[in-house]
């Protein structure tokens, strides 16, 4: 039954922070990146950024490639920083309030001119260590959460279905054993 | 890829990337703890950002070329994103993987992460162009045998 309130609870448990949250946050990822593509036809992944921005300073034969595209990809990357600071000045400020965003619990927020901002407390060596690794795997792997992830699977590419399967399984692993060893946060 | 695009063509991918960013930021995903979370089990919906998006650019996809031959800020015409599956597939996504799942973070939510104030994710985007550096400066080397590489996202 529906209205079952221990199934009621199990769900809420599951999904401390609600879904409206992830679910509209999603869409506008896809607008994002159906924005781009109608007006360009480009299926656009924040990966490449890393090696094409690297082509700047380094004339390896690897980063060359993508000299062609390393000037709109610094745009397009400029803008993900600039989204995020509008929704810190806005939504996370308090500034604009909805229903369907829920503000939760982690990390700590600090503000700085009006603007309420936020900082991680995962340890700097995680966020090292883990970054030379996302760093070899996705360009390796073809591609990231959002290209293999949100491009890839809505092109229906069976390679980027897979490569989702292998780092979400991977990450699950990865996340519980270093949980598991006591590390936190 | 040619130098003489469309004026519009970097503002357009500016405000996508703004759109992109900002619902980063509004679903936490550019929040390490909040993926980690995840991939404990301890708040399961994240998937609704990355299978969200998916489902949004996959009508898109599916649509857009049937309306229309070309895109009008480059004259390319519309394909979807289908990369050749091989072994790197696997070994790259394994670890980017134990990368994802020891930082909680990506690339994409990286750069938002930085708007949103998270001065400490700087660790990880030295750490990504680290990483990439030493993988494109290995296959660089490698290239004799890497003929038939193709670009990724």
């Amino acid at each position: 039954m529906a209205t079952d309130p221990v199934l009621l609870q199990a769900v809420a448990d599951l999904f401390p922070n609600g879904i409206s949250r992830y679910a509209v946050g999603g869409l506008l990822v896809g607008l994002g990146t159906v924005l781009i593509y109608v007006g360009t036809g480009i299926p656009a992944g924040a990966s490449t950024f890393l090696e094409s921005t690297l082509s700047y300073v380094s004339d390896q034969s690897r980063f060359q490639r993508y000299v062609g595209s390393r000037d709109w990809r610094l745009v397009f990357t400029a803008g993900i920083v600039l989204g995020g600071l509008a929704f810190a000045a806005t939504v996370q400020s308090g500034a604009i309030t909805s229903s369907l965003y829920q503000p939760g619990t982690t990390g700590r927020l600090y503000e700085v001119g009006g603007v309420t901002l936020w900082m991680t407390e995962v340890q700097p060596w995680r966020l090292f260590l883990g970054g030379i690794l996302v760093g070899v795997g996705t360009r390796i792997g073809k591609g990231c959460t959002s290209g293999h992830g949100v491009c890839g699977v809505g092109s229906a590419s069976k390679t980027s279905v897979i490569g989702v399967v292998t780092f979400l399984a991977v990450a699950i692993g990865t996340a519980q054993v270093v949980a598991a060893l006591g590390v936190s946060p | 890829m040619s130098s003489d695009r469309h004026p519009l063509f970097k503002p357009l991918i500016f405000v996508g990337g703004l759109v992109f960013g900002f619902g980063l930021g509004f679903s936490h995903m550019a929040r390490p703890e909040v993926v980690i979370n995840f991939l404990t089990f301890t708040d399961l919906g994240l998937p609704f950002v990355m299978f969200g998006a998916a489902i949004v650019s996959g009508v898109a996809f599916a649509t857009v070329p049937r309306i229309r031959d070309a895109a009008p800020l480059t004259g390319d015409s519309y394909e979807r994103r289908l990369k050749p599956f091989d072994r790197n597939v696997l070994v790259g996504g394994a670890v980017f993987g134990v990368g994802w799942g020891l930082s909680g973070i990506c690339p994409g939510a990286a750069y938002a992460s930085l708007g949103v104030g998270n001065v400490t994710i700087l660790w990880a985007l030295a750490g990504m162009f680290l990483g990439a550096y030493a993988q494109g400066y290995w296959r660089s080397r490698a290239t004799a045998r890497d003929t038939a590489a193709t670009g990724a996202d």
